[in-house]
């Protein structure tokens, strides 16, 4: 159990960063050189200027009209994204972790407030599912992989907020915590998670089209 | 909520019909394969990746709105109801899918890119529903109006099967009628070096020629330099552009540009028409390399505030109704020209209302992106699914409705009839018309 647990603490880790990462750079490349190939028109069109454009409009809270219709959802949305990478980057026990490892570290956050931070995750992650399985437009496009992404958050942040409080079987659900983690780091890249790097990149197409071209605003 | 079609299709249109009888399995799958593999790229595999289905696109549809919410016409079910299902089967769908498949591309989107302005990513989905119609067009299933004007395109070069001569004839008799009010006034034909080419849709020739009686007086009023050419080549409409017959879509402005280049003018302006200006200024020019277009295009909405401000032609006495202004989305989400627009409007008009949304943010008409060239056998339900215009329309107030496009105009004189709105219709060009100083004739003077 012990090897396990420092494989999966320390090999493991190493794997997934890679596979997320190198994951990610690999599918970037291949965007770049396939818009190369097939479709190179795209280059002509994209402008950093309105790429940037129509991005930074989209991350104003609530500045797109879109968003404006759909406040609860867009709110908590936006709040979610952000937390998403906020509570795993400045949780102390994870920063301890790496300062173990690699002798770096950063400001973290309170663990009172990570804890609170946490269960946020948590609610955003229930409330996309009852979203999901009450709205009917919303209803009508899922599918059971939509409720396996959900899943795939969840786990890592419903363990971490367990395996802080220590009530029940620490152990397991830390390694379960640990490989779920994991998990998701390793499956963005071939999953629709990837709409972290694509997601950017449609943007500043569509940024692009609009600013340059259509000289229109596209939020 | 299934997910099962809301209504099962009834097999009405003779063109569908007949080329679904000619379709075998191989065929379909072959198509479909082709256009889906190879004659798209990255960009269409990122669509179909980055969607998280959030459903926030729902929102911008007239036709789910109009359609008291229907998931069926937000625009991801247009997507998830062709697109992914012929992915999830590698194009191995039925016949019974497809002129469901027809119905939805064709007759359930605008192509008019609303929903890429509240889809958080900017996912096209107007492109992706272009793609099925070009699959469809492919299959040879395109409905049967619509492809009668891509036929027309094909051999004639213009939408409305107008003759040479018909045409040539057409300008001249408008000639021969506005010599009577206005002096020396001339429809230039073919005039080579001219500042500008003035062009038109066929359908002005063909029925609206009283349009081209008009510009031919402001262009006179205002001391224009310009002219029209005689020969294929002056209709800038596009249907084919919209079937998804791309070769002819390209053909048609290739045609165009050359004859601007064939008269040397400097410029091309057109006549208040949205698709034309979205074939010439963005997608024709595409398909035969332009970046963009090869020639300055100026929409009439551009040139009427460019005569305007200059002072070219002078308003005689503001027009008095209640007016409020349509966004043709192939200008204002297209072009940008809403603001010109309006300041134009508030030079013409002493009384004008906004619709709203308004700008960008408008509403489409129901009618445009070839919808309305189906024809009338698919009327009431165009009506049906732009009930969300009328009330928009309605809740202005205004006696007056401006639709600076064609499509959106004569779609929109089906709204109003339809809701029984109590509006006129009008053209900015009508109203301009209608209040400018004009040189008019004086025998002996």
């Amino acid at each position: 159990m012990n090897s396990f647990i420092a494989f999966i603490m320390g090999p493991m880790v190493w794997i997934s960063v890679i596979i997320f990462l190198g994951g990610l750079t690999i599918k970037l490349v291949g965007i770049l050189r396939a818009v190369r190939q097939k479709e190179p028109y795209i280059y002509s069109y994209v402008t950093l200027k309105h790429s940037l454009r129509s991005i930074g409009a989209w991350m104003i809270p609530f500045f797109p009209r879109s968003a404006r219709m759909s406040p609860v959802y867009y709110g908590i949305s936006y709040l979610f994204h952000i937390l998403l990478f906020l509570v795993p980057l400045f949780l102390a026990s994870h920063i301890v972790l790496i300062n173990e490892a690699f002798q770096i570290s950063w400001p973290a956050l309170n663990d009172q407030v990570a804890d609170w931070l946490t269960l946020g995750v948590i609610a955003a992650l229930i409330f996309f599912t009852v979203r999901r399985l009450m709205v009917p437009e919303v209803k009508f496009l899922t599918g059971a992989m939509d409720y396996v992404l959900i899943l795939l958050v969840l786990l890592p942040f419903l363990t971490g907020f367990l395996a802080y409080h220590q009530w029940v079987a620490y152990r397991w659900i830390t390694v379960i915590h640990i490989l779920s983690g994991e998990l998701v780091l390793i499956i963005i890249p071939f999953s629709r998670f990837s709409h972290m790097l694509t997601a950017p990149l449609t943007r500043a197409y569509m940024g692009s089209e609009f600013g340059h071209v259509r000289q229109a605003r596209d939020w | 909520m299934t997910d099962a079609p809301s209504s099962v299709e009834k097999p009405t249109d003779p063109a569908i019909e007949s080329g679904l009888d000619r379709l075998t399995p191989d065929r379909i799958r072959q198509v479909i394969q082709q256009v889906l593999k190879k004659e798209t790229g990255p960009r269409f595999k990122a669509y179909v990746e980055t969607c998280m289905r959030c459903g926030l696109c729902a929102e911008a549809c007239s036709y789910f709105l109009s359609n008291d919410r229907d998931p069926q016409f937000m625009p991801a079910a247009k997507v998830k109801n062709t697109i992914w299902e012929m992915l999830k089967k590698d194009g191995d769908v039925s016949k019974d899918f497809l002129r469901r498949a027809v119905r939805i591309a064709h007759l359930e989107c605008n192509a008019c890119k609303r929903c890429a302005m509240y889809c958080p990513f900017g996912i096209d989905i107007a492109y992706l529903m272009l793609l099925v119609r070009r699959i469809c067009h492919k299959l040879e299933i395109t409905p049967q109006y619509i492809q009668d004007t891509v036929n027309s395109h094909s051999v004639t070069l213009n939408q409305m099967w107008v003759k040479d001569d018909e045409w040539i004839d057409t300008l001249q008799w408008q000639e021969e009628d506005a010599r009577d009010e206005f002096e020396d006034l001339q429809i230039p034909l073919d005039k080579v070096g001219a500042d500008i080419m003035y062009s038109v849709i066929a359908p002005e020739p063909k029925f609206q020629a009283g349009l081209i009686y008009q510009a031919a007086t402001m262009m006179h009023a205002a001391g224009m330099n310009w002219t029209m050419p005689s020969t294929p080549g002056w209709d800038n409409s596009n249907m084919a552009m919209y079937t998804g017959d791309n070769e002819i879509s390209g053909r048609i402005a290739r045609a165009f540009f050359e004859t601007a280049a064939r008269l040397r003018v400097k410029r091309i302006v057109m006549g208040e028409c949205g698709h034309a200006f979205r074939s010439v200024y963005d997608m024709g020019n595409r398909w035969n390399s332009w970046v963009m277009p090869p020639f300055e295009v100026v929409h009439a909405l551009a040139f009427y505030h460019e005569l305007l401000t200059q002072g070219r032609i002078t308003i005689k006495e503001k027009y008095k109704k209640k007016v409020t202004l349509h966004d043709p989305c192939n200008v204002s989400r297209g072009r940008g020209l809403h603001d010109k627009a309006r300041e134009v409007v508030n030079m013409v008009c002493e009384d004008f209302v906004e619709m709203t949304p308004n700008r960008e943010h408008n509403y489409c008409c129901g009618a445009g992106g070839g919808v309305i060239n189906c024809g009338p056998p698919y009327k009431s339900e165009r009506m049906v699914n732009n009930r969300v215009k009328a009330e928009q329309l309605a809740a202005t107030g205004a006696e007056v409705l401006i639709a600076p496009c064609h499509n959106c105009h004569s779609g929109l004189e089906d709204v109003i009839q339809y809701y029984d709105l109590k509006m006129e219709i009008k053209f900015l060009g009508d109203l301009i018309y209608e209040t400018m100083e004009k040189k008019i004739y004086e025998p002996g003077a």
